[in-house]
């Protein structure tokens, strides 16, 4: 048995069952991950970087429908906002999700600095996630490297 | 993301519940769904949720490039042998230019479409919305993020299976996930019996190794056994997730 993979798998459990609880994460993570297997093994990592693409692209957007020196059209801003929802939402990317849903009142209530400050948030979420996410697919790598195969973990 | 502008002068669309026979339908890992979503993300996600559930998919991401593909763009001559062939729709509802609801509408009004199962996803679960799209033809209404049982039991609907227990499918608390519990069944769904000469559940594919079993009867619970549902959010409605009430990690 060779200790360093097993040792790597625990640390591996426990690194994302703490993403969990942190609220990093929902169960549609848990869902994309069973979408996974051995004909599709980058399944998970192909749809989480066409995910962080859209967040550069829709925050870039709402940057930009924000900037505007004059009238912010809020439902531009909004029409990003929702989009980033749904993208969040179909990852199991649950802050980013739960940001996204404060930030659309935002737009409605048309709350200018409520709207700039969630946008930095949001910025700042889901770039926490990104380098989470790359640490536990590093982690995979170790793994199978150290010769162990990666863990399903049971986040219940 | 084949596009598959196959023939098939199997299918009729033209005549309801056929399936006494089978003979005129396209073998069951022949069904061919054209998904519409202005997502990426969701794109991939849904053509993953099909594949596994031994669907041929279609991925386009605007209702005009669906209306184009099917032939119903006006456009282009509508040639019989050059339309794609279909078993079913599924569309997002909230996309710009066109919206889910309107391709749902131009699809009933097409004469060689209307029978095609056309299947509504939203990130909302408005209830004048699912009454609207139902209202419309809709065959189902599921809220995103969709989910491998939401689409097994659509997958299964497509295999006739749902002439089993239809009754029963429709009462299961995971049905509460695409419809409202208090709305009755759409009764187009139990019209639905394409294949009835397929009464055996199809082919596990590899991935289903993580689900429960794979049952077309009544009892299809096919949750996905080691992912717990978390606990509705309070944004989200409630009606929707009242399974499962593991604890989440919320």
């Amino acid at each position: 048995m060779d200790s360093l993979a097993a040792q790597l798998q625990m640390q591996y459990r426990n690194y994302i069952l703490s993403l969990y609880q942190q609220g990093f994460l929902d169960d549609q993570f848990t869902e994309l991950k069973s979408l996974q297997d051995d004909g599709s093994p980058d399944f998970v990592a192909e749809v989480l970087s066409l995910f962080f693409d859209d967040c550069v692209k829709l925050v870039g957007n709402m940057a930009r429908a924000l900037d505007q020196t004059g009238t912010v059209d809020f439902s531009q801003v909004g029409a990003s906002v929702h989009q980033l929802k749904d993208s969040s939402s179909s990852v199991g990317a649950k802050r980013v999700k739960g940001l996204c849903i404060t930030f659309k009142e935002l737009c409605e209530a048309k709350n200018y600095e409520g709207c700039v400050r969630c946008l930095q948030q949001v910025d700042i979420e889901y770039k926490t996630l990104k380098a989470k996410l790359l640490d536990m697919f590093m982690f995979e790598k170790q793994i199978v490297q150290a010769g162990g195969i990666i863990p399903q973990v049971d986040i219940n | 993301m084949a596009s598959d502008g196959g023939v098939s002068c199997l299918r009729s669309s033209e005549m309801p519940n056929v399936g006494i026979g089978g003979m005129e339908l396209p073998p069951l890992d022949e069904v061919h769904v054209l998904a519409v979503d202005d997502s990426l993300v969701d794109r991939i996600v849904i053509e993953r949720l099909l594949r596994i559930t031994s669907c041929k998919v279609t991925a386009v991401d605007s209702g005009w490039r669906a209306l184009e593909l099917l032939g119903l763009d006006n456009e282009k001559a509508s040639v019989e042998l050059q339309r794609l062939k279909v078993d079913m729709i599924i569309t997002d509802y909230c996309m710009p230019g066109m919206t889910g609801y309107e391709l749902l509408k131009k699809i009933k009004e097409s004469s060689s479409f209307r029978q095609v199962p056309v299947v509504i996803m939203s990130s909302e679960n408005v209830l004048t919305r699912i009454d609207r799209c139902l209202e419309e033809g809709a065959e189902d209404f599921l809220l995103k993020p969709v989910k491998l049982a939401d689409v097994k039991r659509l997958r299964n609907c497509l295999t006739g299976d749902v002439k089993l227990s239809n009754g029963n499918k429709r009462k299961l608390p995971e049905d509460s996930v695409t419809v409202n519990a208090s709305l009755p069944p759409p009764p187009a769904l139990t019209t639905l019996s394409t294949d009835s000469s397929d009464s055996s559940s199809p082919p596990l594919s590899p991935v289903e190794v993580f689900s429960s079993p794979l049952s077309s009867r009544e009892d299809d619970d096919d949750v996905l056994t080691s992912s717990p549902e978390g606990s509705p959010t309070p944004e989200e409605s409630p009606v929707r997730r009242q399974k499962m009430g593991s604890p989440g990690l919320d």
